[in-house]
């Protein structure tokens, strides 16, 4: 593919490509993301394959190694285009009659398809299921409709048209103002509005800006971030493109860790791609605008999530974070001006453009617009990846689009944030996703959501959280470091038994001067899953000092005790 | 170079463009309480306990005097109620470490800590670097480094560097605020390891 030179011939490449494309003809799209590929999706999909060579159906089929869509619980996942009939946990058995009934016979093979939990009902049609239909998919919805690895599929789609719109009509200062107008806040949970990140960054003098997307997402068993860019890795770089168009930088890069290699694979591919088809490298669509893109692979943890940790370790420094007093704006990567935003921000660029302002901005609530996908897991019935309008609540992400707890336990808790965030409680699961509102009860907007039940230790899913810290904090500084140890030390003195009265008060100081004095971001959120279940839990605590006795049976020297007390 | 005239617990004081706050106090004579500062060393803003407040275009913030440069009507305060608390918390836990070192007995005495409010510690060792970075960026020779991260984090000689470095220098050993116990310990660890003899001569302060 000679690299194209203009948005006329976009259009001319988009219009041949669709004039290859029936939408009526079959189309077997099964999910090739990372989790339904764990479930055994390589042999289904190699199984498609073979049977539609022996049915002879190759003319009339087409099957695609799609990006994942989310219900990753019950993969692997197939969807029949353009009947749109959903087919979860599908093995290579079910192939056969797949082809047969479904395909030629269009007639759903029932036994296959997606059984809501909550009523029994066998649902035929995907956009039926209550775990899509109740979301609002602006960044992941097409993901069954494109190969991750093909750019036709997502030019099929309308892809790069916002790129192309930007370098044809638009000012880098209209994009910043159109980016501003959308009221577009930074994903990983800073808010920040992108657009006003993007003016500083370009107001200030230099020979050469960046732009860099942080993909690095260290919080255990989180994938939204990973997951959004592995399935649809052109929407990202087509934002990045476009921001970097806004910012004037002329360098790009994707900070991501390599623990799932289909994602990193995915990306590479993409560029290589977006290279060749000509929007990246140089004269960009003839527009005259220059950038590089590039992978900076991260091999760290946590912490290097952090913009001056990140920035440390893209220069090949030691990967801790570091005092700075200036703006990353001014004085980023390389001492240069760099705008770092999260993976999602970059994905959302694209879509303001083609749809405008004034329509992103009406998505959402009056300060939050726009979604948020977070990978979503624990006890909940469906678990995977999630699309949340801002402004839906907490409960009906658990209840509507999960389908609610597991064996209908006790909803105990939702963990939201991540290592830095903290557990809502039942009495207020009607908060909604909104920075704000989220940041009025000490929670932030990280990429995962964990769901506990009744019989969960509040204490000890804490201290989960503080270990976890205690590994990943670079260890420099005394707060965080010693802050940690101490903290941990005595939640494992409460749930052996040993607790003490005073041990709430300690931790509660702890925290507060850890909060106030650590030298980096993880070390003043460190204490935030802690504190917000001192104030929503603190009975579950008070047990384990006072009754020796742990309320969700977990912590083994108190449950023998308190199941021998009622014995 | 650039004077610049701020204000340090209400005293007016001068000082040159590219100094630190800590810098300016002490020449004015006003102590800020520090233990991974030194003259001849990057800031490393690591033990927290030279925190103050800060008042700079119209925000008051906590800063590490050690690490923020100094500007014209800079409004310092070293020592509030919250700092106090701050910086008792802190020497608790570096007690919980070094519990017999006379810095960190001295200053806990002066702000109140308790020598027993933390579980003691196996490690004396209370992560100034300063035997670290006067190695690396003084003597340039990378003797002593960190090994692990988090909670795990402590001080480890590299034997090979160590058994031709060490010898004739062990300038750092002054250098530390905890009496030196981690350092002579691993030092001689590092050595035992890599098979020399070595008689440990202990210094009396
Ligand atoms: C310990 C720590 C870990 C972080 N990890 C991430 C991460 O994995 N991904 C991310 O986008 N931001 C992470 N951040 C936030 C970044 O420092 C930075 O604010 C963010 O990438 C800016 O993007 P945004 O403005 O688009 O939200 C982390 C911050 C801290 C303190």
């Amino acid at each position: 593919m000679p690299r194209i030179k203009s948005p006329e011939e976009l259009e001319n490449v988009r219009q041949d490509i669709l004039s290859r494309r029936d939408p009526n003809k079959s189309c077997i799209s099964i999910c090739a993301g990372t989790g339904c590929l764990a479930l055994g999706a390589g042999e289904v999909i190699a199984a498609f394959q073979s049977e539609i060579e022996k049915q002879g159906l190759h003319a009339e089929v087409d099957t695609r190694s799609a990006g994942c869509p989310g219900l990753c619980e019950r993969g692997p996942l197939v969807v029949i285009y353009p009947e749109e009939i959903c087919y979860v946990e599908v093995s290579p058995e079910d192939v056969e009659e797949i082809v047969s009934q479904t395909v030629v016979g269009k007639k759903a093979v029932e036994r296959l398809l997606y059984t809501d939990p909550n009523t029994d009902e066998q649902i035929v049609h995907v956009y039926e299921i209550p775990f899509f239909k109740n979301q609002k998919r602006l960044l992941i919805d097409d993901n069954m409709k494109i190969d991750p690895r093909n750019i036709e599929d997502y030019l099929a789609i309308g892809g790069y048209s916002a790129l192309a719109k930007v370098l044809n009509t638009m000012s880098p200062e209209k994009v910043t103002e159109e980016t501003i107008q959308s009221g577009l806040r930074g994903r990983s949970g800073s808010g920040f509005p992108a657009g006003k990140k993007w003016k500083f960054c370009r107001g200030s003098e230099a020979d050469i800006r960046y732009v860099i997307c942080n993909c690095h997402e260290g919080d255990p068993g989180a994938f939204a971030d990973r997951r959004v860019i592995e399935a649809n890795p052109h929407n990202v770089l087509e934002g990045m493109i476009i921001g970097a168009y806004a910012i004037g930088a002329s360098e790009a890069y994707v900070f991501v860790g390599d623990e799932f290699p289909q994602t990193v694979e995915n990306i590479y591919k993409a560029i290589e791609q977006a290279e060749e088809y000509g929007f990246v490298g140089e004269n960009i669509l003839g527009s005259g605008f220059d950038l590089t893109l590039k992978v900076s692979i991260d091999g760290g943890g946590y912490v290097l999530g952090e913009s001056t940790a990140l920035m440390a370790s893209m220069e090949g420094k030691v990967g801790e974070p570091r005092t700075k007093y200036d703006h990353a704006t001014d004085k980023g990567f390389w001492a240069k001006p760099t705008v770092l935003n999260n993976l999602q921000t970059w994905a959302n660029v694209p879509i303001i453009i083609n749809h405008g302002a004034a329509w992103y901005s009406d998505i959402g609530t009056e300060s939050s617009s726009g979604t948020r996908v977070f990978s979503i897991s624990g006890k909940v019935k469906n678990t995977g990846m999630v699309e949340v309008p801002m402004g839906m609540t907490l409960r009906e992400v658990v209840f509507d689009i999960c389908g609610g707890i597991i064996g209908d336990k006790k909803f105990k808790a939702i963990e939201v944030g991540g290592p830095m965030g903290g557990f809502v409680p039942e009495s207020l699961l009607d908060l909604q996703v909104d920075y704000e509102e989220l940041d009025k009860v000490g929670l932030a907007m990280g990429p995962s959501l964990i769901v506990l039940d009744e019989d969960t230790c509040i204490v000890d899913m804490v201290k989960y959280f503080l270990n976890f810290l205690a590994k990943e904090s670079c260890g420099k500084c005394t707060p965080c470091r010693d802050g940690l140890r101490h903290m941990i030390n005595i939640l494992n003195r409460i749930s052996e038994g040993r607790g003490r009265k005073e041990d709430l008060d300690l931790l509660e100081l702890i925290a507060k001067v850890q909060k106030k004095a650590a030298l980096c971001a993880l070390g003043q959120g460190a204490s935030d899953p802690l504190l917000s279940t001192l104030k929503h839990f603190r009975d579950e605590y008070e047990a384990h000092i006072e009754e020796k006795s742990c309320p969700g049976c977990i912590c083994k020297a108190l449950s023998a005790a308190s199941s021998g007390a009622n014995a | 170079m650039a004077e610049v005239t701020l204000t340090i617990d209400n005293k007016e004081i001068k000082a040159e463009e590219g100094m630190t706050v800590i810098e300016a106090a002490r020449n004015a004579g006003i102590d800020i309480p520090s233990f991974c500062h030194h003259e001849h060393l990057e800031p490393y803003t690591a033990c927290r306990i030279c925190l103050v407040e800060i008042e700079a275009k119209g925000r008051t913030d906590l800063h590490t005097a050690c690490s923020y440069p100094v500007a014209e009507n800079l409004v310092v305060t070293t020592k509030t109620d919250e700092i106090i608390e701050i910086r008792r918390t802190l020497l608790e836990m570096m007690l919980s470490h070094a519990p017999d070192s006379r810095d960190v007995r001295a200053l806990a005495e002066e702000y109140g800590a308790e020598k027993d409010r933390f579980a003691k510690e196996s490690s004396f060792c209370i992560h100034c670097a300063l035997c670290v970075r006067y190695c690396a960026e003084v003597k340039k020779k990378y003797a002593v480094g960190f090994v692990g991260s988090g909670t795990s984090r402590e001080i480890s000689f590299n034997p090979e560097i160590a058994s031709k470095e060490c010898w004739d220098c062990r300038e750092c050993f002054e250098l530390c605020p905890t009496e030196a116990l981690q350092t002579a310990y691993l030092f001689t660890e590092a050595l035992t390891s890599s098979s020399t003899p070595f008689e440990f001569e202990f210094k009396e302060e």
